[in-house]
């Protein structure tokens, strides 16, 4: 069995192509030895899944409560009385400065009615 | 066979230890989920950039608990299965840790401007495994509920962290004289502009203690980005909320810091437990440092069968904030009498410590209430009953597990 006759042109050029490829190789290396693995770490979130549960007034959580976070921070919450969602809006407003409707009153009732209990 | 089955039962147990149930995912085209076991506990598995698929409990900030199965694979938690939290949404995507610079100012002879390679370079590098938890670890169990991420046992993990000690970084910059507190921050950010940033300060003693370092690698590897690219506070044994992700300035002040994650947050009551009457207010508070002692059986999930007449092995974690367990004890009679566990490996003071116990179910006992605790070198141990604040921290109760004797 003998081999098939080298591609002339192939044969001409591998010495260059193998050059090449050390050059890049080395390149490859000294980078990785100059910068480090991974000088720049860049990630991509998920998308965000959460709503609001669907309710009267619902549009203010969605207007305002999601400028800061996802839904699931409301959702998470175990059942509370209104006097709790009452704290954290009153807490959003004064401890984080979010933006809020003048009248919180609303707000506080779809909290109650779609994540507390009565 | 066997070893297919093992790995079913596997699969069963792990998906239990992290809850009651576990959803199914793919056909159905619906999320996994997994419950944890308390009221409204359904929770969404999902894969974030270099982690597995983990516990989500908020997607804006990132908030990921580790599935409590993990526990048992290790006693060092893989990075990516390594709690995540953050407190504002405006976190950093994307960072070129050439261009990346710690600065250290106030209260100092000469300000620093540090790049992670120079600090690599320029301070001694050190090793130290240690805990790092959630001070909000196992919010969910608190009875009454309270408001907050409300978090399963998952919280926390133990790590390899190797960086400089913030100590030989001060002694640099060269801590004058009336320095009270290390402010220290990180990249995050708020969305809104009047949004207090997240911003916690450090005793300067504690932030002059040997074992507080800046860390760059965790477990061998770079920190992943979701826990603190390209640099971390690491405060041994002190809660989760003082080791600062994507480290950025340090400032050496005269005054206590009394920002809104100091002065309003993360505080407990004013007392020894740390602990009101169940929904009581307290009267003055403190703020939150370091953690009580715990410790959980992992090799077993609630509700798994056991075969009566086998040598079982159970297995679990202890962890202090660093006094050194000396000792774990397990029950398998819902806690009327107890044995001393064997201890695995110590790994240092600021580590999970194994323990394992062999055990003969006995089969005429259908249900057994398994229960470990952990005692330290200054004698502290776990409550039998549940402490309770209103912020749901520092939860530390003898944890009980129920597995049921299988013919």
């Amino acid at each position: 069995m003998s081999s098939p006759p080298p591609d002339k042109t192939d044969h001409l050029f591998s010495p260059v192509k193998h050059r090449a490829l050390i050059i890049a190789l080395s390149a490859a290396i000294v980078g990785t030895l100059a910068a480090g693995p991974a000088d720049t770490v860049t990630i991509e979130l998920p998308p965000e899944t959460a709503a609001y549960k669907p309710g009267r007034n619902v549009e203010l959580a969605q207007t305002f409560c999601i400028n800061c976070h996802s839904a699931d921070y409301t959702a998470m919450q175990p059942p509370m009385p209104r006097k709790f969602w009452e704290a954290t809006v009153k807490k959003m407003k004064e401890k984080y400065a979010a933006i809020l409707p003048n009248d919180p009153a609303p707000l506080i009732d779809y909290l109650t009615e779609a994540y507390g209990k009565p | 066979m066997k070893e297919a089955h093992t790995r079913r039962e596997f699969l069963k147990q792990a998906a239990m230890a992290a809850g009651a149930g576990v959803g199914l995912l793919g056909e159905s085209g619906r999320a996994e989920t997994v419950t944890l076991p308390f009221e409204n506990g359904v929770r969404t598995l999902a894969k974030y950039p270099q982690k597995r698929p983990m516990i989500v409990l908020t997607a804006r900030p990132p908030q990921l608990e580790t599935p409590f199965s993990v526990f048992n694979e290790g006693i060092l938690t893989p990075n990516d299965a390594f709690f995540v939290r953050y407190h504002l949404a405006n976190i950093p995507l994307s960072i070129d840790a050439t261009a990346h610079r710690l600065t250290v100012k106030g209260l100092v002879e000469r300000e620093l401007t540090l790049s992670p390679a120079e600090l690599k370079a320029q301070f001694e590098t050190v090793e130290i495994t240690a805990v790092n938890q959630c001070s909000g670890n196992s919010r969910g169990f608190f009875q009454p509920r309270v408001g907050g991420g409300q978090l399963g046992n998952g919280a926390m993990g133990n790590a390899k962290w190797k960086g400089a000690r913030l100590k030989d970084i001060l002694d640099k910059a060269g801590v004058k004289a009336g320095a009270k507190q290390v402010v220290c921050d990180g990249l995050d950010r708020a969305v809104l502009p009047d949004t207090p940033d997240f911003i916690k300060a450090l005793e300067i003693d504690l932030a002059r203690s040997p074992d507080v370092l800046v860390a760059w690698e965790m477990n061998g590897e770079p920190l992943p980005m979701l826990n603190g690219f390209p640099l971390r506070l690491v405060v041994p044994g002190y809660f989760g909320t003082y080791w600062i992700k994507h480290l950025s300035s340090l400032t050496i002040t005269p005054d206590a810091f009394s920002g809104f994650f100091m002065s309003t947050a993360y505080r407990i009551p004013a007392n020894a437990g740390g602990c009101v009457e169940p929904g009581a207010t307290p009267a003055s508070t403190v703020p939150i440092t370091k953690f009580k002692i715990r410790s959980f059986l992992t090799s077993h999930a609630e509700g798994a069968a056991v075969k009566a007449g086998d040598a079982i092995k159970l297995r679990g974690i202890a962890f202090d904030s660093g006094e050194g367990i000396t000792e774990v004890q397990v029950s398998t009679d819902g806690g009327k009498s107890w044995v001393g566990a064997e201890l695995g490996k110590d790994l240092g003071r600021y580590s999970f410590r194994e323990w394992t116990h062999t055990w003969k179910p006995d089969a005429s006992v259908k249900s057994h209430a398994l229960k470990c605790r952990a005692f330290n070198r200054i004698g502290e141990t776990q409550p039998l009953e549940p402490l309770w604040n209103p912020a749901g921290y520092l939860r530390n109760v003898v944890e009980t597990v129920n597995v049921v004797t299988a013919a």
